[in-house]
């Protein structure tokens, strides 16, 4: 039982599963004729080569730290979120809602009011499945799947019925007012003097998402809420035998699920597009899936496993654009890396904690 | 091979039973260690053919790992096995089954919607179709019912069965195999006191064909009973191997334990108060639809333990579960005067906490332990509502709380005394004493306690009960629910017997006996009632 320091368990393992990810990604583009350096030369460039590249790299950060987190507080709570991907949707909506109701006249004012809006259009999707769950038994992980198609289907009758601009061919809303402007990081670093590039999409969410990054850790593991939703992930009937309400917790834990899911679409929608368009999440309530479980559904772990995602995201579109490397192909590297950080965890654990274990045999009892 | 007792006499030369009878199986330097854990450490056995040889030891003794060995489910890492004077090499169970060995596991391995000759051929069929084997199947089960009182019905379902039965059937497999030598793993764990005599028979009939039986246990009076021979493991080590006859159930604790302890609890007559917990006609339907609990009336009263025996499934969990507040019933439970809710949401635990009830539940593993947790946010598991533990509304003070549960830990001598520890870190006896801790240091009016020793090694059991005794002597009810009869009679200042969701009877301890009891646990009332309801 006595397994592995900590830090091994929380950095060697994932730190191994990425190198061996990175060796078959560069076999499987040696395979098809590329250069393995020259393509990883490209993506570290193209990720962190520049302001512009660094922008977007932090900017599909702050998408992947508040997906990551949603499925981790689900997961807590032992409940397998797969419909981020719909609750990042409504939340756009939510956003979207928002900027467009009136005129804001400042930012400052107009966050508040969005992360709202998407918080609450992203938990309030997120708890009919919760409810269907808790109360009737629904399996969760299929009815949030099946919500992914039905807020998919949902939103773009909303853009195309009311929100799109008349006259216009594209299926967008009107964009926000200047004043749900958010600061970009061009804007926000100007006044120190340090040149970031006007173009990069890297916004003031980025903070937020730092914030909802320790506001997790927090709720996690310093609130009685956080010690009931981890008492119920870790064992239901122990939980029912200390008079913790197993409906209560599956609510709960889900709908700040998709209240951080909801969060994200001030990132995407609100900091970057401005407005509200189809398909706004591209996948980041899929990817938070993999950033959880890397993350080891702890918030520094999600972070820095969201950062590692940008890059695969923003480095892997620059190898498409200079190298002539499909697309298909970054796929494959995001599949590699995801195959070998989360399913694949044991078979680089089993050896390890073999060699950790070995020295000690005769030191170490019961 | 030299096994020597702490009193240094030699095995081969102690009087076993037939002492010229060849050996039957010789284990010889076994070793085993999973990652840093010796499970076994060069043990030797010899048993000699057509005896019943004893191995007791306490959870975690490694006896279960030695048997599994010897049965091919774990490879030895080093030392060798003979059966009948052949090395032999047991790589699977399937070797196993060829060289004879029969084994009857804790937990059945029987297709419950099988019937019992399905069951028996089951994996041991002669070719393609059925019909052949089951025929010689039947013929065989009714010679062994005639000889050994194995009488089975051999077309009914495996679930229709009695616990007993069921595992008549898991010998008949055994027998079926043409196994000489059988292991049977804590048998009468699952059986009434009549049963198990009944097992026992069976034993001493296929002892007298010659076949040789090892009887895993750790109760000691079985082993008094039935062995000719036992070997006591201690920690992955085969501390002795002794004669029975030559030897006391007082010494086999020693040598179990490693130091001397005290079997009977030491305690003084009751002095019951007022009525604490009144129980009057209450009924629990499971979520099955099964009616479990069917109109138990009962009464704690203050500084006396009542302690509910029976055999596990008759409705004792149930009864726990309403008390403990997650589970619904019907009928009136009154704790202090005052009326419980048990029809309202079945997570109600907080409340009965509230209202002086205190629970350390059967099941520590699933209910009263979070394994994963650490020891210090166990202790307040179920009391984390408590203004006590909160800093604020919403957070906890987990630095306050880590400190709490180190005192509490060291009151109740929980080793190793660190409250960073996982739960699963912990042996059955300290999580157990985390679980009492907890409970009793809330100093609750009523204690409900199920199977307070259910897996807890010998040395922890002598201070659980001291723990619970102190308790009534403070003045507070406690209400023990325990499948160990013998734990009832030495605990309880009133016994009552649940059969079949039904209270049997009630009895005292000094008016009573375990024939009386385990009639009662079967279902049979002979005697009056004691008159118990008297008093204030």
């Amino acid at each position: 039982m006595q397994a592995m320091p900590k830090w091994a368990d929380a950095v060697l393992i994932p730190l191994i599963s990425i190198l061996l990810a990175f060796f078959f990604s560069g076999l499987t583009i040696l395979a098809i004729g590329k250069d393995p350096v020259v393509a990883i030369q490209t993506m570290v460039q193209g990720a962190f080569g520049s302001t512009n590249g660094l922008g977007y790299t932090l900017y599909y950060t702050t998408n992947f730290i508040f997906t990551g987190l949603a499925i981790a507080v689900a997961y807590h709570a032992r409940l397998f979120n797969i419909g981020g991907e719909g609750q990042v949707m409504l939340g756009g909506l939510g956003v979207a809602l928002v900027c467009l109701a009136i005129d804001w006249p400042h930012w400052t004012l107009a966050l508040p009011a969005a992360m709202v809006g998407g918080a609450v259009f992203g938990a309030a999707w997120s708890f009919i499945p919760a409810y269907l769950q808790a109360k009737r038994g629904s399996h969760i992980v299929i009815t949030t799947m099946m919500f992914n198609f039905i807020a998919s289907a949902f939103v773009g009758y909303i853009l195309l019925n009311y929100l799109k601009v008349p006259g216009s061919m594209s299926t967008e809303s009107a964009g926000f007012s200047a004043g749900a402007h958010l600061p970009t990081f061009h804007e926000m670093l100007a006044p120190f003097g340090i040149n970031f590039n006007k173009n990069a999409p890297a916004n003031i969410s980025f903070l937020i998402a730092l914030l909802a990054a320790f506001g997790f850790w927090v709720l996690i593991w310093k609130t009685r809420l956080g010690y009931e939703i981890r008492s119920f992930g870790e064992s239901e009937s122990a939980a029912k035998y200390a008079g913790i309400n197993p409906v209560r917790i599956t609510v709960i834990a889900m709908m700040i699920s998709g209240a951080l899911c909801g969060l994200m679409a001030i990132n995407n929608v609100m900091g970057e597009a401005e407005r509200l368009i189809d398909n706004a999440p591209e996948g980041a309530g899929f990817i938070g899936i993999a950033v959880a479980l890397m993350g080891r559904n702890h918030p520094v772990g999600i972070v820095l496993a969201a950062l590692l995602f940008g890059f695969l995201y923003q480095g892997g579109a620059e190898l498409t654009f200079w190298e002539a490397i499909p697309r298909e192909l970054i796929i494959v590297i995001q599949g590699l890396v995801i195959m070998f950080t989360g399913a694949l965890d044991n078979m680089v654990r089993a050896p390890l904690e073999k060699l950790f274990l070995t020295p000690r045999k005769n030191k170490k009892g019961a | 091979m030299v096994s020597t007792t702490h009193e240094g006499r030699q095995t081969p030369a102690a009087p076993i039973a037939p002492s010229t009878a060849p050996l039957a199986i010789e284990l010889r330097g076994i070793s085993k260690a999973f990652g840093p854990v010796q499970a076994n450490k060069d043990i030797c056995i010899s048993v000699r053919k057509g005896t019943i040889h004893g191995i007791i030891g306490e959870n975690g003794a490694g006896k279960s790992t030695l048997m599994s060995i010897l049965y091919g489910f774990y490879k030895a890492d080093s030392g060798t096995v003979l059966i009948n004077g052949h090395e032999v090499q047991i790589t699977d169970s399937q070797a196993a089954i060829a060289a004879g060995i029969g084994m009857v596991f804790q937990h059945f391995k029987l297709v419950e919607n099988f019937s019992v000759l399905e069951n028996v051929v089951l994996g041991a069929e002669d070719g393609g179709l059925l019909m052949p084997s089951l025929g010689k199947a039947r013929k065989l089960l009714k010679q062994l019912s005639d000889e050994y009182e194995l009488s089975v019905d051999p077309d009914a379902l495996i679930e229709d069965l009695s616990v007993g039965h069921q595992q008549r059937v898991e010998i008949l497999k055994a027998l079926y195999r043409q196994a000489d030598i059988l292991i049977l793993d804590e048998p009468t764990g699952v059986l009434t006191p009549a049963e198990a005599d009944h097992l026992f028979r069976i034993l001493e009939g296929l002892k007298a064909q010659g076949k040789t039986i090892i009887l895993i246990t750790h109760k000691l009076r079985e082993i008094m009973n039935v062995t000719d021979s036992v070997s006591v493991m201690r920690r992955g080590e085969m501390t002795a191997t002794v004669s029975t006859a030559d030897t006391s159930p007082e010494q086999l604790a020693e040598l179990m334990v490693g130091r001397k302890v005290l079997l009977e609890v030491d305690k003084t007559p009751a002095t019951p108060g007022a009525p604490i917990l009144e129980v009057e006609k209450l009924t629990v339907v499971d979520s099955h639809g099964v009616t479990r609990v069917k109109g138990v009336d009962l009464t704690v009263r203050a500084g006396e333990i009542l302690g509910i025996a029976g055999v596990a499934g008759n409705g004792q969990t149930e009864l726990l579960e309403v008390l403990g507040g997650y589970q619904n019933g019907t009928g009136v439970i009154r704790v202090n005067g005052q009326e419980l809710d048990l029809t309202g949401k079945a997570s109600d635990g907080q409340s009965r906490r509230a209202r002086g009830i205190a629970h350390v539940p059967e099941d520590r593993h699933d209910e009263g332990l979070i394994l994963n947790f650490a020891a210090w946010e166990n202790i307040v598991f179920g009391y984390h509502h408590d203004p006590e533990y909160q800093k604020n509304a919403w957070i906890m003070d987990n630095a306050k709380i880590k400190k709490i549960a180190h005192e509490k830990m060291e009151r109740f001598d929980t080793r190793p005394l660190n409250e960073k520890l996982e739960a699963k870190s912990f042996s059955g006896g300290n999580q157990q004493k985390i679980v009492l801790a907890r409970e009793i240091e809330r100093n609750p009016d009523l204690l409900l306690i199920g199977q307070p020793t259910r897996g807890v090694d010998i040395g922890a059991i002598e201070f659980i009960h001291q723990q619970i005794v102190a308790l009534r002597d403070q003045g507070k009810a406690i209400l023990l629910v325990s499948v160990e009869l013998d734990e009832i009679m030495a605990l309880s200042d009133r016994i009552a017997v649940m059969f079949d969701g039904n209270i049997m009877g009630e009895r005292l301890p000094s008016e009573t006996n375990e024939q009386e009891l385990g009639m009662l646990m079967a279902g049979i009332n002979n005697g009056a009632d004691a008159t118990l309801s008297e008093g204030a």
